[in-house]
């Protein structure tokens, strides 16, 4: 399936992303092998060199690494790939407070919703 | 990729072509690098298809050059550029396995292998005669004949439009996953949103003129929009 793409933000940044998100949810394990940058243009239904360049960024973070012979990996630094599972909570979490914000709850109300859903943890 | 290419695969100097009074293409000017995926969009009567036809020799210019990998269109650019017409060319009565041997004839960088490989995941029949087959099975069959040529340029004069949703996914992967690094695709489409991620760059093209060309991804940083929705705005009626 192509990937669900955004039409109000640039192609690259969705992919880095969509990896960031597949990394830290073990879709690749640490240390996993990544397939091959036409493959995977091709599973997204995209341009083979804008995923290049998202690789590229993973690259430069260090949350992929280019192995001389074997492609590519994802690091075995477990601790960045946690940070990394951080940083993309945060995100949801600012996107979410906006949208509550644009609703008008204040953030007392906004935790005392969640607390209300506590315990009722959703496992896929 | 975008190292690799050394100087420009096509390049285009003052281009100008008239029917008559009417003037189709006015002082084109554009280089064509390798390794790229090139959208050529434009509305109806804009000169995509002067612009490519122009391309591939079946027009002379008015004014102005086409060079191809250093040579003007003809006989060394057509071992070199695989085109697909906006209009079928084949004869109704001939058999699919007839074209593959046509091709093969043609075409020295024809991969007849790979062709039968994509024609067996389409479901196409080499012994299936042409004039049986529906309109968008006879452009699936054109354009895997075009796609299985290890060709330097590949241009695509409009070739998704005719072809159901499933089938436009595996041919758009099919052009993804196989063209050489070292080649460029030019297609014109109207069907901007479908084919917008898998591609580098756009040249709008307006009443014979180019208006704009730009990477996609320059296009959506500016305007935070999709080209699609760019194009809409830039030729809103």
């Amino acid at each position: 399936m192509a990937w669900i793409l955004q039409s109000d933000r640039p192609i690259y940044a969705q992919l880095v992303e969509r990896l960031k998100t597949e990394i830290v949810s073990g879709v690749y394990p640490p240390g996993g092998r990544l397939p091959s940058v036409r493959e995977l243009a091709a599973t997204a239904s995209v341009n083979p060199n804008t995923m290049q360049k998202a690789f590229a960024e993973l690259e430069r973070t260090g949350l992929i690494i280019t192995m001389r012979t074997s492609g590519r990996i994802v690091t075995e630094d477990t601790a960045m790939i946690n940070e990394t599972r951080r940083e993309l909570a945060e995100e949801q979490i600012s996107q979410f407070l906006t949208q509550m914000n644009n609703l008008g709850f204040d953030r007392s109300e906004i935790i005392e919703l969640l607390s209300e859903r506590k315990g009722e943890d959703v496992h896929e | 990729m975008n190292e690799m290419h050394t100087g420009s695969l096509v390049s285009i100097r003052n281009l100008s072509k008239k029917y008559g009074k009417h003037t189709a293409l006015k002082d084109v000017s554009l280089d064509i690098p390798r390794g790229r995926i090139i959208g050529l969009l434009g509305p109806n009567g804009s000169g995509k298809t002067t612009l490519i036809k122009l391309m591939n020799g079946l027009l002379t210019p008015g004014k102005g050059q086409i060079l191809i990998d250093g040579n003007l269109p003809g006989v060394e650019t057509k071992a070199c550029v695989s085109y697909l017409p906006e209009r079928t060319y084949l004869p109704p009565a001939i058999r699919v396995k007839q074209l593959l041997s046509y091709f093969t004839d043609f075409y020295a960088d024809f991969d007849r292998q790979k062709a039968l490989a994509m024609l067996s995941s389409l479901q196409i029949s080499p012994d299936a005669s042409l004039k049986t087959l529906s309109k968008g099975t006879k452009e699936k069959v054109q354009l895997i004949m075009v796609m299985s040529r290890k060709a330097q340029l590949y241009i695509l004069d409009e070739p998704i439009a005719g072809v159901d949703p499933a089938a436009r996914d595996y041919i758009l992967k099919t052009i993804i996953q196989d063209y050489s690094e070292e080649a460029s695709i030019l297609l014109s489409t109207h069907l901007i949103s479908d084919i917008e991620p898998i591609l580098d760059d756009v040249i709008f093209l307006k009443d014979g003129e180019i208006t704009l060309t730009s990477s996609v991804e320059d296009i959506r940083n500016t305007y935070g929009k999709s080209v699609d929705a760019y194009f809409r705005e830039v030729f809103s009626c």
